[in-house]
Formats: structure tokens, sequence, C-alpha cells
């Protein structure tokens, strides 16, 4: 008898439209991209704040129906892949033991969304949206 | 051998994440709000600045723009390695390179504010 | 009992004869209550003895049946026919070379396992002659999971990382290895820690959560292998700070 293992080839560019799994893998790993983009928006905003001219340019600049269809976009992409997915995944990497039994992981998901939810509505105070 | 240098990058890009996770769907929105039109009182120009040029305002905005940039940096490391990029080394250089700059470029401009 | 007609695809390779693996279809009459691993059986008694496999208990304790059942990686003997469709697909399993059919070589992953190190390390001497080391309830709870596996690599044939470099210690080393950090017996944690969190450890693993999805037993390798990685981590400051090696 001769051994002769044979080797499944696997893609390394396109493994991931295998199953359904990574592909949403992929579709999280994509919000790099938006929180890369968000994060230097804001670093020209502040660099528009040198005056009051530059900051409404900088306002204006956003007002035209692509960057409305963006930010929506943007919106709900970042809310699915990012922060939902996030708050899911928290409890695996710190679970919490109570006595002798592990707490629950929906007990910490719910935890993520009460400071989400408080923190955001902190975050729309500030910004004066009410 | 040791624990890997890659424990300060993760360190990093696990707080980024969990601090846009929080912060960035409120942020969008505000973008959101400008886009179409109606742009909150507390974004216009005074009332910003003001924030911008508050110790607290400053502290805030620069822990969440730089661990935010460190996190996408990372994530995009590790998405250019699931396509199939192999020149982890060039691709690490770069990515937290523009992070670097990102938050030098943050830090610039926040000690312009005042 | 009622029957049901289940076409199996299989995946065939001599090592001998083929050039590379191929799909031989068989039409098996099913009961209702039956588990793949069972039409498998039936197969390889009835139809077509040269059919090659593993298995061994049927009970989901051995960890030899695992299998890609219509491309999820699978404990064949706990994957029953009511849950599938007419028509089944069955593969070795992915990410390891195949020996013949069904069988996997496995070589790889055993020396992995080596590498988690997964027995007590004590620095202190152990309690003295008649004394056992005692542990309480709470601090076993925080392990047990982990110490359900049964090896079965389901988990190895579902991470991509694995898939892509071989180098990467996986998924079931790596909780096997958190269950030794976690035992409150034992002291060994920095020890592990130093070869896990190195390259090809902990950091290779980009949290697809695949591993724990396929998982039989609910290990949940990819929890502990975030948890490491915070571990790793703190472990990494406390190298630093002590001014010990780097
Ligand atoms: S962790 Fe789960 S899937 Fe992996 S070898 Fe152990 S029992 Fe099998
Ligand atoms: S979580 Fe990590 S170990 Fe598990 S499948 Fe994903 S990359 Fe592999
Ligand atoms: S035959 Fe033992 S686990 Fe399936």
């Amino acid at each position: 008898m001769s051994r002769q293992p044979y080797i499944r080839p696997m893609s390394k560019t396109t493994w991931y439209m295998r199953n359904g799994r990574y592909k949403v893998y992929m579709l999280r790993e994509m919000t790099c991209l938006l929180v890369g983009f968000y994060s230097f928006l804001v670093i020209f905003g502040l660099a528009a704040l040198s005056s009051a001219e530059r900051w409404n340019a900088f306002l204006a600049s956003q007002q035209n129906a692509a960057m409305i269809a963006f930010h929506g976009f943007a919106l709900i992409y970042f809310l699915i892949y990012q922060t939902f997915a996030w708050f899911e995944l928290a409890p695996k990497a710190m679970p919490l033991q109570i006595g002798e039994k592990k707490l629950s992981d929906s007990y910490i998901v719910i935890a993520h969304y009460i400071v989400w939810a408080v923190l955001s509505a902190f975050i729309f105070w500030l910004a004066g949206v009410f | 051998m040791a624990v890997a240098k890659k424990a300060i990058v993760w360190g990093l890009f696990a707080a980024g994440g969990t601090v846009s996770s929080f912060v960035f769907p409120a942020l969008i929105t505000l973008f959101f709000l400008i886009a179409v039109g109606t742009t909150p009182d507390g974004l216009q120009y005074e009332k910003i600045h003001e924030f911008a040029a508050s110790f607290l305002g400053k502290a805030c905005l620069f822990i969440v723009i730089s661990l935010s940039l460190w996190h996408a940096a990372h994530r995009l490391r590790v998405v250019f390695h699931d396509l199939g990029v192999r020149k982890d080394k060039v691709v690490a250089n770069a990515v937290y390179l523009a992070a670097f700059v990102g938050t030098a470029m943050t830090a610039f401009y926040l000690f312009l504010i005042r | 009992m009622s029957k049901r007609q289940i076409e199996l695809e299989v995946m065939r390779y001599d090592p001998e004869k083929d050039e590379a693996p191929w799909f031989q279809n068989y039409e098996v009459p099913c009961e209702e209550d039956w588990a793949i691993l069972d039409a498998i059986n039936y197969v390889k008694e009835n139809i077509d003895t040269t059919l090659s496999y593993r298995w061994s208990c049927h009970m989901m304790v051995c960890g030899s049946c695992g299998m890609m059942v219509n491309g999820e990686p699978s404990l064949t003997c706990k994957t029953f026919i009511r849950d599938l469709p007419d028509k089944v697909r069955i593969e070795p399993l992915e990410n390891f070379p195949i020996e013949r059919d069904l069988v996997v070589v496995l070589d790889n992953v055993m020396e992995k396992l080596q590498t988690a190190q997964p027995y007590i390390i004590r620095k202190d001497p152990p309690p003295s002659d008649d004394k056992e080391y005692t542990q309480s309830r709470a601090a076993l709870y925080k392990f047990k999971q982990y110490t359900m596996c049964i090896n079965c690599m389901c988990c190895y044939a579902a991470c991509p990382q694995y898939g892509l470099d071989q180098s990467f210690i996986g998924p079931a080393a790596l909780a096997l290895a958190h269950r030794y950090n976690l035992d409150s017996r034992d002291q060994g944690k920095a020890q592990r820690l130093d070869i896990l969190a190195d390259h090809d450890g902990v950091w290779d693993c980009s949290f697809v959560g695949a591993c724990s999805e396929v998982c039989p037993k609910s290990v949940d390798p990819a929890a502990a292998i975030q948890q490491m990685k915070i571990e790793g981590a703190k472990e990494f400051w406390k190298q630093k700070l002590s001014g010990g090696k780097s």
C-alpha cells in the first residue's frame, strides 16, 4: 500500500465565497472601511473648525443626494455588521461567572445595548438634536 | 519565545472596535442629519467649536478617533490577508502608518482649536 | 417504520488508482430515525465494501466520524436523515489531506494538540502524598465546557484561517490550552501563553466563529481564543513591566 494523500486546493483569494458563514464574516470585516472613512471625515471636520466659513463649507459638502444615500447606507450597514455583531460577540471574549453559574450571554449583550442607547442619547443631546 | 507584539495592536483593535461600535451609529446619524439639511444646533459653528475647544471635548474626540483608526487599520490588514495579499509586513506598515498619520492629524487640529 | 430513499453522493479517492477524488452515488433506503452514519454503514454492508471511513462509538463520544455533510463539518452519528434533503453529499473533512475516501490525515493537528501542553503544570510542589488537589465546583465550572472536546476536528474543517495557513495552531488545540489555563490547580499559564500567544498562535484567528458554530459538543473554541487574546495582551504587559524577556 502506498500512501499518497490528496490535498484539496483552497483559493487564497475567493475562499470566502464557499459558504454563507464566510460571506457574512467578510461583510463584517469590511466595516473597517467605514470606520476609516468616518474617522477621516471627522478629522477633516476638525480641520474645518479653524473658521466659521470653512466649517459651513464642510457642512455644505455633505448636503447632496449622494452623501444622503451614503450616510443612510453606512448607518444601516454599520449597525448590522459592526455594532450588533460586536455586541453579540462581546460576551464570548469576556464571560462572567457568578458563583457556580456562568452568567447567560444574553445579559451581557443586553447590558451592551442599554449602555449604547444611553450613550447615543447623550451624544444626540450634546449635539442638540433634542 | 514570548508573547508577540501583536498583543499591542490587538489590544488597540479591540478597544477601537468597542468604542466605534458604541459611538459611530450616533456619529453617522449626525452626518445623515447634516446631509438632509437639518443640522442640529449643537453642530453649528459656535457650539461645536466650543465643544472641541474644551479639554473634555478634545479628550473624547482624540480617544474615539485614534482608537477607531487603529481598529480600522488592523482589520484592514486582516482583510488584505483574507483577500490573498500575502505581503503582510508591507500591508501592516502601510495601514498602521495611515492610522498613525490620522492620529497625529487629530492631535494637531485639536491643538489648533482653542 | 416508513423508509425514505436517500441519494448519497460520496467522495471517493483511492491513492493507488485515482489522480483526484471523484463522486460516487448510492441509493440508500433509510429508516426515518437514522443518522447519516447509519446510511454510510448501510452502503458499506450492502452495496460497496470498498468504502473507507472512520467511526467507532455511534454515540458522539469517540470523535472519529466527522465528515462534510452537504458542505457542513458534521459528526455523522449526530446528523440525522430527517433534517436533510433527499440528496446528501458526503465529503472528507475540509482542510485536511485525504488518505482514502472519507478518511483524512490528522497528523498535523495531533502535533498541535501537543503544543497546548494539555496537562497540569505545577511550579509549587504538589500537595503532600495522601492529599489531592482540591477544587471547588465554581472553579470547575469555569473550564468544564472546554473539557467536552472529543477531537472530532470539525472545527478545523470549518476554520478558514487554518485552511489558508496550516501553521495556525487552530481552534481545538487552543481551546484545550485554555481549559488548562483556567484550571485552578494549574500554574502553567504563562508558559503556555509564551507559545500560544506568539506567532501562529491566537493572533492568527480572526474570529470568524465558524469553529464554534459547527462544534458538536458546544465547546465554543472561538470564545476560548478571544479570551486567550485578552490574557495574552495582559501577559505581554506583565512581561514588559517586569522588565523581563520580550
Ligand atoms: S472543539 Fe468541538 S469541533 Fe473542535 S475538535 Fe473539539 S469537539 Fe470537535
Ligand atoms: S474563530 Fe478563529 S479558530 Fe474559529 S474558525 Fe474562526 S478563525 Fe478559526
Ligand atoms: S462515531 Fe463516535 S462520535 Fe460519531
